[in-house]
């Protein structure tokens, strides 16, 4: 513990990695706890935390109304099915 | 006239009606997919497979439940397949190690110089300015590796446990981890690069 603890304290990638992997599903109560004191020491790693949260807000936001399919595709979409429902 | 409209009536329940497919669900289907695989002709390929499938399975649409849900689910499974197919091109883990390098310094782990994260400016309350942020990072997730894709949008998108998407695409619960870790630092780094 004493060792985990003295590793996260300076570590960056170590705490980045608790960072995603809190947001994305659950960490420990030791995890929690060295993140914690990583963070109230290192302001860099906060700014990720936060931008990183914004992403997944942003990602979670794109609605599938984003996307369209252009007339010409359709249209060769619809002569497809046609044809194959002729085939049979 | 009535006899006519009994007659319709009977023809469109509990039948799906094809001729029609492409005109009511094209854009949602290709939207779905849009959002779970960001390549436009992948997305447009898996599209026209559904409606081939569907075309196929027509017996089997039993009008139990709506056309596009039944639809989406042909669509569904496609992804699944898609995702399978992808991941056992680029499993190897030398490969991510690659992308990642300059991001910390590799004896302590700091954050180098070049890398860190810095204040995007940025006023979340402000639509005009989140919309320009999704343009960018809709850029942005296009550069990722296929597979970095696949895992960050079965996440977020299907928020589906771990297990299943490491079951799913055939990796380690480590890998798994490594992935989404460096898919983040990427994704950010690229905002940050690209965010004026």
């Amino acid at each position: 513990m004493r060792s985990a603890l003295k590793n996260i304290i300076y570590n960056c990638r170590q705490a980045t990695f608790l960072i995603e992997k809190r947001i994305a599903e659950k960490i420990t109560a030791a995890e929690t706890l060295q993140l914690h004191i990583h963070l109230a020491g290192c302001s860099v790693c906060k700014i990720y935390q936060q931008q990183s949260i914004l992403i997944n807000k942003v990602f979670v936001g794109f609605k599938n109304s984003d996307f369209k399919l252009d007339e010409a595709f359709k249209k060769t979409l619809n002569e497809k099915i046609e044809k194959e429902i002729n085939k049979n | 006239m009535q006899n006519e409209t009994e007659k319709e009536d009977t023809i469109k329940t509990p039948h799906s009606d094809p001729l029609h497919w492409v005109e009511k669900y094209a854009d949602y289907l290709y939207g779905f997919a849009m959002s779970r695989i960001r390549d436009e002709d992948v997305a447009k390929d898996l599209v026209q497979d559904t409606f081939l499938a569907g075309l196929q399975r027509l017996d089997g649409f039993e009008g139990n439940s709506k056309e596009k849900t039944w639809l989406t689910a042909i669509l569904k499974n496609k992804i699944a397949d898609f995702y399978r197919k992808h991941s056992s091109h680029n499993l190897k883990v030398g490969s991510i190690e690659d992308k990642v390098k300059g991001f910390f310094d590799a004896d302590s782990g700091h954050w180098t110089e070049n890398d860190y994260p810095r204040a995007f400016g940025l006023e979340i309350d402000n639509p005009l300015m989140m919309k320009e942020l999704g343009v960018i990072l809709n850029d942005c997730l296009t550069k990722l590796p296929g597979l970095w894709f696949s895992v960050f949008s079965m996440k977020h998108m299907d928020d589906l446990a771990s297990e299943l998407i490491c079951t799913e695409l055939k990796l380690s619960t480590a890998n798994f981890w490594v992935i989404m870790h460096r898919t983040k630092l990427n994704l950010r780094a690229c905002l940050q690069k690209n965010w004026n």
